[in-house]
């Protein structure tokens, strides 16, 4: 299907994050940003776990929600496998079972345009970690 | 829109450019990118394998016959284009890369010679960044001030700002864009050039999108520099000009150094050639300035009246047609506006739309469009923009307002 990247779980993630908003209080923080396109990404550990302020398409609130979801709970070394698995994912576009909703955007291999966009929470979720285990 | 009212045949005009034949996604290739790069007429790309397969060797050099064939092809463009801008003469016109090679030649040449430290360059809150960053680069080297000149909310340049900035006469220096790559709106360059120079101010004008499509006569206008890209008005890439007077040029030192700019040269000191070889450094872009000369040719045939009146019409029936596609905003409202137009769209961001129009065969751009400051201006950090070529037809202005109601259905 010619448009199957924006599919309901894409765009429910975008319209209504449940994890979207900086939280008052947070001990890991990470950013990333793509200067060509402008958009902006920060992630922060609360205390409920990883949350995500995007500043961009729909694409990239998907994927910060999805992937806050997914690494809330998770070791750093348990997100460092969900991050492989997950740009193994939006290369290649095979569905991992292991990655369950993430798999939503396996389609975004079809767009190499904007495979950033999807992968730009997780450079910003790495930024979070490395500095977190620099503070450590 | 009835095609009988077009004021030329686009049709046959697109028979001239193979790749709009092509589908895309399995749909009828529209596109409407032109302000980034326009397509190439079978014309230039002819007259580009013609000089390769059969008048090719490098040019001002050779005492033989396949130089002397090159280089009066070669130097035969330059013709063209004073022709085409009205120059008072072919020394006049300086073959560079691009429309951002040209204004950064002027900024480190003319910019480091005729300007002093504080000796200020005003430009506007509308330029590309072709037209910021070596104004930046030049301040920092060698001290001149920058200042910026508003706009208004409908996206014209702001006369009172304009007034303001050249109160102190220092201004020296007014770049300005002749069309807005963002808005599409027009500045109206004649009356610009009579203020910069009752200020004591030259006048450098960025016509990247506006040669496009319009006549432009650099004497009318009385512009000191004016500068576009080949690749923009149906050329290939990698072929830019720069006008300027004949008088500025003759004062300007070299900006690169080697060969075809010298006039003599010794271990100890070389002396430079005249305008424009001092200018032109190097092997020049041969094959891609003979296609110039062609897209030159392709649309002065066509000619300035049917292209700028095919221009209007779009505009019109576009500015029309998307205004009526619920949730989305055309920025900008300038009196004078072409086929520029940038809009955005309530709950769908810029990319997505482009995405999502790209499945249905449509090229547009999205993003800043190299002019992060007027995104800041205008409040948004990026927009959609459709852009129109001479090849444009008013039912793909109807499919691109389609395709939007399609994404604004997805994105409801």
């Amino acid at each position: 299907m010619s448009e199957a990247l924006y599919q309901s779980i894409v765009l429910e993630s975008s319209r209504n994050p449940q994890h979207a908003g900086r939280p008052a209080v947070f001990n890991a923080e990470g950013r990333s940003e793509n200067r060509m396109c402008g958009d902006i990404i920060s992630i922060f550990r609360g205390a409920d776990g990883w949350r995500h302020e995007a500043q961009g398409c729909a694409i990239l609130a998907a994927s910060a929600e999805l992937m806050c979801i997914a690494a809330t709970g998770k070791t750093a070394a348990e997100i460092s496998m969900l991050s492989w698995m997950f740009e193994k994912l939006v290369n290649t576009g095979e569905v991992n079972p292991e990655l369950g909703d993430l798999n939503a955007l396996a389609s975004i291999a079809q767009y190499p345009s904007r495979l950033r966009c999807a992968t730009l929470p997780w450079s910003a979720l790495g930024n979070a970690i490395a500095g977190d285990a620099e503070n450590g | 829109m009835s095609l009988t009212t077009l004021p030329m045949d686009v049709h046959a005009i697109r028979q001239d450019f193979p790749i709009l034949s092509q589908k895309v996604h399995g749909k009828p290739f529209v596109f409407l990118d032109s302000g980034a790069s326009a397509q190439k007429p079978k014309q230039v790309i002819e007259a580009m394998r013609f000089v390769m397969e059969e008048q090719y060797a490098n040019v001002h050099r050779g005492l033989h016959y396949m130089s002397e064939k090159a280089s009066d092809a070669y130097e035969n463009v330059r013709d063209k284009v004073a022709e085409l801008l009205n120059a008072g003469s072919r020394e006049e016109i300086v073959f560079t890369r691009n429309a951002t090679e040209s204004i950064n030649l002027v900024a480190y040449t003319w910019g480091r010679t005729a300007l002093n430290p504080g000796d200020v360059v005003a430009v506007s809150e509308m330029e590309h960044h072709a037209n910021l960053v070596p104004w930046q680069m030049l301040r920092d080297a060698h001290g001149t001030e920058l200042r910026i000149i508003k706009i208004t909310d409908s996206g014209e340049l702001d006369w009172d700002s304009l007034e303001q900035v050249f109160a102190d006469g220092k201004v020296k220096l007014l770049a300005l864009t002749h069309m807005s790559n963002v808005l599409g709106s027009y500045t109206p360059v004649e009356r610009l050039a009579k203020f910069a120079h009752a200020h004591g101010a030259k006048i450098l004008l960025d016509g990247s999108q506006a040669i496009v499509h319009r006549a432009v006569d650099v004497r009318a206008i009385d512009a000191d520099f004016y500068v576009f890209s080949g690749h923009k008005l149906y050329g290939p890439t990698g072929i830019g000009v720069l006008y300027a007077k004949a008088e500025i040029l003759d004062a300007m030192p070299p900006f690169l150094g080697g060969g075809d700019m010298i006039a003599s040269v010794s271990y100890q000191k070389s002396t430079w050639a005249k305008p424009p070889h001092r200018f032109e450094a190097g092997t020049p872009a041969i094959i891609e300035t003979i296609g110039l000369g062609a897209a030159i040719d392709y649309v002065r045939a066509i000619g300035f009246d049917a292209i700028a009146e095919h221009e209007q019409q779009l505009t019109e029936h576009a500015l029309a047609t998307l205004n009526q596609v619920e949730g989305l905003r055309i920025l900008g409202s300038a009196q004078d506006r072409g086929g520029v137009i940038s809009f955005v769209m309530k709950d769908a961001h810029a990319h997505d739309i482009a995405t999502l129009l790209d499945r249905q065969g449509i090229a547009v751009r999205a993003g800043h469009h190299c002019a992060e400051p007027l995104m800041g201006r205008l409040g948004v950090s990026s927009t959609a923009r459709a852009t129109f070529g001479l090849y444009t037809l008013p039912e793909e202005i109807d499919a691109l307002a389609s395709g939007l109601e399609r994404v604004r259905k997805i994105f409801a």
